[in-house]
Order: structure tokens, then sequence, then C-alpha cells
């Protein structure tokens, strides 16, 4: 069984998402996302500075399995993106909710985590998966 | 393959043994097998840089004999199984249909009596079929049940000997092999490493495989097998070819024995007719030093015309990707082997080489 801590909220994309105490969020890939791809190979990351609609193809994780696309949970602007995943993709499987996250956004006026599923809602996407 | 995937999935004498070592199991050819142990990169350096072994049960055996068994030989595979002038040795070869498409890729065995043919699961109920049906000369035809534990690199003929009291293996010409009772141990493999295949009954396989893993040598899954044989230059039987494309355009010229001129392989006339039409496409490596990944399917453009990728991969080796490629013929300029290749939409520049890639260890291509 993989780990879907209670705190964050999931997209049904297996995007990750962390309200920080300055209002920003952070965003990753699940535990169940990286086992199911395999070892990480190479990451995209976004340009600082862009801004992106919710849903919108933000960021590409390649790993020896696939090529995937990271959607963005929320709309905003990115303001960070981790640049250790590219010298170090490998942080992505060793610790998806720590030093593998992938950027992080300055929510749009207006939006919200509330469109995203909590940790029980997310469970249910990877059981559904797994059948 | 489809048609089968209602089937339960047939299991290997290993399967508890994949099980408790935490395998990912995926289904492959019928079979349920592990694709990794939990890393896929580390087991492909492993078996670069040590050993791994490999649980390659789920291929097909089948053992020829009986008077008629050379000429069913002669016939079935383009290469020519009197080039095995001793018993003990070993050949590649392709086995074609009357268009010259390959139905698949394998290997023969020379016995003391006989020869035993090692081929493809994905294509086992074809070759046994095929096998039955172009035997007009009364060869005796039986698939053995032996499981088969692959066990690759630098390290692997010295832990293997340890591991199965078998001295002496490094004596062992490449491409041919020894029997000791209901096993065969062969100098061969998918790797481009050093080491071994060992044919052996399915019941005394655990006690192998045990012995192995508690000397140090590496359980490596079909994730790592794939990227061990792309780097290596080996093709892929349903992906690098199929009963679709003949050999001349999958890189496996080399493999057909076009003397003597009068034995006539399966397949002879229409190679024939093909050279003499002139060979319009060929299969070659390609290389991207870029960050991205080539994969199965994208398409490359060339200097003169369009090709596929049939297989691509994250070299871990060389860190970074390559692929083998079907494009057309082009002469050998430097500028005719720039290329590009599509990509999520965007086109990359790749360099297309002649493969192999990396032989023990080491790359290999200019």
């Amino acid at each position: 069984m993989s780990d879907i801590p209670a705190e964050l909220r999931y997209a049904s994309t297996h995007e990750w998402a962390r309200l920080e105490s300055d209002g920003t969020i952070t965003v990753g890939i699940t535990d169940h996302a990286q086992d199911a791809l395999g070892d990480v190979v190479f990451v995209e990351l976004p340009e600082p500075g862009r801004e992106l609609g919710f849903a919108e193809e933000t960021a590409v994780v390649e790993s020896v399995k696939a090529a995937s696309d990271i959607y963005a949970p929320i709309a905003g602007t990115v303001i960070a993106v981790n640049e250790a995943l590219v010298g170090a993709p490998e942080l992505v499987n060793q610790a998806p909710y720590g030093d593998g996250w992938f950027f992080r956004i300055a929510p749009a006026a207006g939006a919200s985590l509330d469109a995203l599923l909590d940790a029980a809602g997310y469970a249910g996407v990877c059981a559904g998966e797994s059948h | 393959m489809d048609s089968a995937s209602d089937a339960p999935l047939l299991c290997t004498p290993l399967h508890p043994a994949h099980v408790a070592a935490g395998a990912r199991l995926v289904p492959f050819a019928g079979w349920e097998m592990p694709l990794h142990y939990g890393s896929q990169l580390a087991e492909h350096h492993a078996v670069r840089s040590g050993s791994g072994v490999f649980d390659v049960s789920h291929m097909a055996i089948f053992d020829l004999s009986g008077a008629g068994a050379t000429s069913l030989l002669e016939r079935v595979v383009a290469n020519n199984v009197a080039r095995l002038d001793g018993v003990g040795k070993a050949l590649y070869g392709v086995a074609l249909n009357e268009q010259g498409g390959v139905i698949d890729d394998l290997i023969v065995y020379r016995r003391a009596e006989g020869y035993r043919v090692v081929s493809n699961a994905g294509t086992r109920a074809r070759v046994r079929e095929w096998l039955a049906a172009c035997n007009s000369s009364g060869a005796t035809i039986a698939e053995q049940p032996l499981a088969m534990l692959a066990v690759q690199g630098p390290r692997a003929l010295q832990l293997f000997e340890q591991a199965a009291d078998w001295a002496d293996l490094g004596s062992l010409p490449s491409f041919s092999a020894a029997e000791r009772g209901s096993w065969m141990v062969a100098r061969t493999g998918y790797t481009g490493e050093d080491g071994c295949e060992v044919m052996l009954p399915g019941d005394e396989a655990m006690a192998l495989w045990n012995e192995l893993l508690r000397l140090g040598v590496t359980p490596v899954g079909l994730g790592a097998r794939d990227t061990l044989r792309l780097e290596a230059g080996l093709n892929l039987y349903g992906q690098d070819m199929d009963e679709s494309t003949s050999p001349l355009v999958s890189n496996l010229g080399w493999t057909i024995a076009w003397k003597p001129a009068e034995r006539q392989f399966i397949g002879r006339a229409a190679l024939e007719a093909e050279r003499a039409r002139g060979v319009g496409e060929r299969l070659t490596g390609l290389v991207m030093e870029a960050r991205g990944v080539l994969r199965h399917g994208q398409p490359v453009r060339t200097a003169v015309g369009m090709g596929v990728v049939t297989s691509g991969i994250f070299s871990p080796t060389l860190g970074y990707s390559i692929a083998l490629a079907r494009v057309p013929q082009n002469g050998s300029s430097p500028a005719e082997q720039q290329c590009e290749v599509e990509i999520r939409g965007k086109w990359h520049p790749a360099r297309l080489v002649k493969p192999p890639f990396v032989r023990s260890g080491q790359r290999v291509f200019e």
C-alpha cells in the first residue's frame, strides 16, 4: 500500500499539493505515481514566472517506463522549481513528498484546493487503478 | 497474443522466489514475470559491474533428434546448422516465413544426439506449429519444460561455478555449451556481458537461484533485461522485427548463410528477390545526448526520408537515450548520420550510429 499523507490534497492525475504557511502551494507526484513509473531518469520543469491555468500541463517526468505529464493542481504563477531534480531525478522515487517536490505556485486570486481530493478520496482512485 | 489475455498467467518454478524478493510482477507473453525487484536501474548496473541472475524459464526449448533433424533445421533456420561442427557448438539465427519475414530468432545448440533450439516465449506456439508443419523429414521434436536462468556480468561465471560446483566454465568458448546430466550450461546471453545461461529441471532451479543470491548475485527483472540488451545492440522479437520485416532490414543479414547456394531454406527466394530489388531500409542505432527519452514508435526524420524508433530507452550505462530505429538506406557521410526524432510533438536532434552501444561495461560506438 502506498503512502498517502493525510495533510495533503490530491489530483486524480496523481499530483499532490501542499498549502504552505505563506499561502503558496508546493506540488509533486504521489508515492503511488512514482512506484507505478519506476525509476525516474529525467524531469522537465516549468520556467519560474509562468502563469498556469488549472490542470494545465506544467512539467514532464520521464521514467524507465514512460513519459508522463504533470498538471497544475491549481491556477497561479510558478514561483520556484526544484532544480535538484535536474541532477538527481531519483529524488522523486526516494522522497516523493519531500526532496522530490517539483514546483511551487502562488495561487491566482480566488483559486483554491477545494476541487482536489483528500487522502481518503485519492486512496479510492489508487484502489480503482490497481483493481 | 492478445487473444490469450483472458487465460490465467503461467508461473515459472521460481515464481515464489520472485514474490519473496519483492518483485513487481507483470504479465509477459502469457507468463507472470518480474519487471524489477525495486530498482530497474540498480539491477542494470549490477549486471554491468558485478553479476545478475534472470529467470528466463518462460523461453521455449525444443529438442530435435532423429535422422531428419538436420534437414529440418537446414530448411527452417536461415543460418546454416551445418556450421555446428562439434558437439556443444551453438549458433544464432532466424526462422523465416515464405515471404522472408522473421517468425522468430533463436539459438540452435548441437548435442551428442540431435539439437536443442531455444526460442522466444511470445512465439512458443508459432514456432511449435512451424517446426511441426515443416517436418517432412521425420525428425522427433520434443518440447522441454525446463527452467532456464541467465547469469550475466563480469563476475557471473565465477559465481555460477561456485554456486553449481561446475569448474572450468571459463575454458568453454563463447557460443558453446556443456552438458552434465540433465543440465546444459551455455556461454550465451542477452546483455553484452560475459556469463552463461543454464537450462535445468524445474525442481532444481530454486536451489540454484537461492545459492546464487546467497553468493551476492543480484536478481534482475525484465526491465533491466531490456535496457541491457538494447545497450548491447541486440534485437527484441516483436518490437525490432516480426513476420512483416525481413532480416535484411533488421540488422540480421549477417545471420543468413547464403552458401551453399543449393540449400533451400524457407524464405530464401524472398530474400534473394529483396536483395535483387535493393534493400530499402536498415535497422540501426540512434543516439540522443540531449535530455529526453527515445521510445518505441517515435518518428525519425533523416536526410533521405522518414523512419521509426523500434526500441528506445534511457541508457543507464551512458546516461542518455539510445534506440534502434528502422530508417531508409543512406550513405555513411557524417552529415547523413544527423537526424531528428519527434518526441511529444517536438523535433529533437539525434545521430545515427552503428550498434552495439555498450560491450563489457564500455561505450563502443563512434
